[in-house]
């Protein structure tokens, strides 16, 4: 049950393609060890391809729950804004300051 | 002899008072304190903790109803919104964070009169098997401080048995619970998926994730249970609770049990140590009259694989939302909001969430989503088939709770695929919603040794007071 032989090819590039899709920087002294460890663990999962699944459907969930309704109605949740807000690192008029977009 | 007594127990003499809710959370608060080097704790929430002691002891004096756990002080994973102290999960990112309420879980405890002390180390974003994730320091094993407590919960099981407080609580995705409470001797327990409200607990594996206590006896898990289980309006991803009273367990004899042993979980990779200790428990059970069985459940060697499609596909979303706008760490001296997510992220998340954001990333990826992502559901679907066949034939399965016992701080911290394998057996109850428990079977060459058992959805109790059993004749 333990056996790791796949090896999945990921290059360089594939990293910080992923890297970029995923928001984070990378630091190039680092794009080898984890293209390596992407290739070891997708190498890895790579044993599915061997799995017989014709006739199935795939589970996204366990609990067998359908459409989860709820009265539209104003609940008391607690906190106030203030609270909410607490933790933004910065604010300005009881909003969230976030850098320009361009 | 014990530091304390079961927790039913201790809620007694408070209410009646023969000790006081302060003296309980001094004293566990100087428990922490003496106990520091094992770095099972973060943070205690010491003011805030004793503040609500004297509440306690107040309405006692009072005459006012305190509840089932007046007094008892807990210990909660740093994943879990608790006031008094900070919410980090153990990661760069959230260092700082306040916050705004308190999880249902804890709201619920507190309403028993329960009170938070600390807030126990973990990997961060519950990402590991060992605590070595941490952005923080790695918690050590109480049996053998050169070894690791297991993870992610490796400080709530460090913890408990540390005997910091009568119990602690835990998260459990793909074993984070039941691992750590193997390597450390204690009681781990993941109740079916969607019993236990996840309203204000950081979110790894969304399909995957529970939440469950750590103690020393089952029947503390069960009483712990029975105070946190029940529907929520802030999730909505719960079951009805099927059953009633977990703390009152029913008495089942071993001779109307039939118990499975699968197979492919005895098999190769197995510390032939940990193998030993099942084959004695397997001949006691057999002894007191237990049908057991072995049997072959030939897709689960493939569990390990569907979870490392799948978790880390729900991580990458969940994480998504640290970005350094709302909360969190956010990165100074940046031109653009874009760079202010990406610098945010990198600076805040520790190498093992970037691995998990990425590969999550990749198979989530158009051309590659049929071959990962909707190939791992599917042969999820062939896991939970196998097992609900076995569950026609057997009422429980049992086996190691993981291929191994405590291993050295830095052993596998090199090579993130053989940490991960530390959850081969753990992750199926996971990806089949199922219950199952760790229960301590006793010491191998000094390191301590669970055993897992495991039962149909929405078979806690019945999970509960078999695992009960089970612990008296290990």
């Amino acid at each position: 049950m333990y056996n790791i032989s796949h090896m999945s090819k990921i290059s360089k590039d594939d990293v910080l393609r992923l890297a970029k899709l995923s928001n984070i920087y990378i630091d190039d002294s680092q794009i080898d060890a984890f293209a390596k460890d992407l290739a070891e663990i997708l190498g890895y999962v790579e044993m599915l391809g061997e799995v017989d699944v014709s006739g199935l459907a795939p589970t996204e969930q366990v609990t067998g729950l359908k459409n989860v309704m709820r009265p539209d109605k104003v609940i008391d949740y607690g906190p106030s804004p203030k609270e909410l807000l607490k933790n933004a690192p910065a604010q300005e008029k009881n909003q969230i300051k976030v850098k320009r977009v361009l | 002899m014990s530091i304390w007594k079961s927790i039913e127990e201790e809620a007694k003499d408070v209410a009646t008072g023969k000790t006081t809710a302060v003296a309980n959370v001094e004293k566990s608060l100087k428990l922490i304190d003496e106990k520091q080097e094992y770095k099972a704790i973060i943070a205690t929430t010491r003011d805030r903790a004793l503040a609500r002691a004297k509440e306690v002891d107040q309405k006692i004096a009072k005459g006012a109803p305190v509840g089932r756990l007046a007094g008892v002080p807990f210990i909660a994973k740093d994943n879990f919104l608790v006031f008094g102290a900070d919410t980090t999960a153990a990661s760069n990112i959230l260092k700082g964070f306040d916050a705004p309420y308190q999880a249902t879980a804890i709201e619920k405890l507190e309403s028993e009169g329960a009170i938070c002390v600390a807030k126990a180390n973990l990997d961060a974003f519950a990402h590991g098997s060992s605590t070595e994730n941490s952005d923080y320091f790695t918690t050590l094993n109480p049996y053998d401080k050169s070894r690791v407590p297991g993870g992610s919960s490796g400080g709530s099981a460090a913890a408990v048995a540390l005997e910091l407080s009568p119990f602690a609580l835990g998260t459990d995705t793909g074993g984070s619970i039941r691992l750590p409470a193997s390597f450390c001797g204690v009681v781990g327990y993941k109740p079916t998926y969607g019993l236990v409200s996840r309203n204000g607990v950081i979110a790894m594996g969304s399909s995957l994730d529970v939440i469950g206590p750590l103690t020393r006896t089952v029947e503390d898990a069960g009483f712990v249970t029975e105070l946190i289980a029940g529907k929520d309006e802030l999730d909505s991803t719960m079951i009805d609770r099927a059953e009633k009273d977990y703390s009152q367990l029913d008495k089942v004899s071993l001779g109307s049990l039939n118990i499975g042993i699968v197979k492919e979980h005895m098999g190769g990779g197995l510390d032939p140590g940990v193998k030993t200790n099942v084959q004695r428990v397997i001949s006691s059970l057999k002894k007191a009259g237990a049908n057991v069985e072995e049997i072959s459940l030939p897709s689960s060697k493939y569990g390990l694989a569907v979870y490392y499609i799948l978790c880390p596909a729900e991580v990458s979303s969940n994480l998504s939302r640290y970005d350094g706008q709302r909360y969190g760490y956010s990165q100074e001296g940046v031109n653009n909001l874009e760079e202010s997510y990406a610098k945010s992220r990198s600076h805040g998340f520790g190498d093992e969430a970037k691995r998990r954001i990425m590969i999550g990333t990749y198979v989530l990826s158009s051309g590659y989503y049929d071959a990962y992502y909707q190939k791992a559901q599917l042969v999820r679907t062939k896991i939970i088939n196998e097992l609900s066949s076995a569950f026609k034939k057997f009422d429980v399965l049992l086996g190691p709770t993981a291929p191994m016992n405590a291993f050295k701080i830095g052993e596998n911290i090199d090579d993130p695929l053989k940490m991960y394998l530390t959850d081969v057996i753990t992750v199926s109850a996971n990806l089949a919603g199922s219950p199952a428990i760790s229960v301590p079977a006793g010491l191998v060459e000094g390191l301590p040794s669970g055993v897992q058992i495991m039962a149909p959805q929405n078979k806690d109790k019945f999970l509960l007071s078999v695992a009960k059993r089970i612990e008296e004749i290990v």
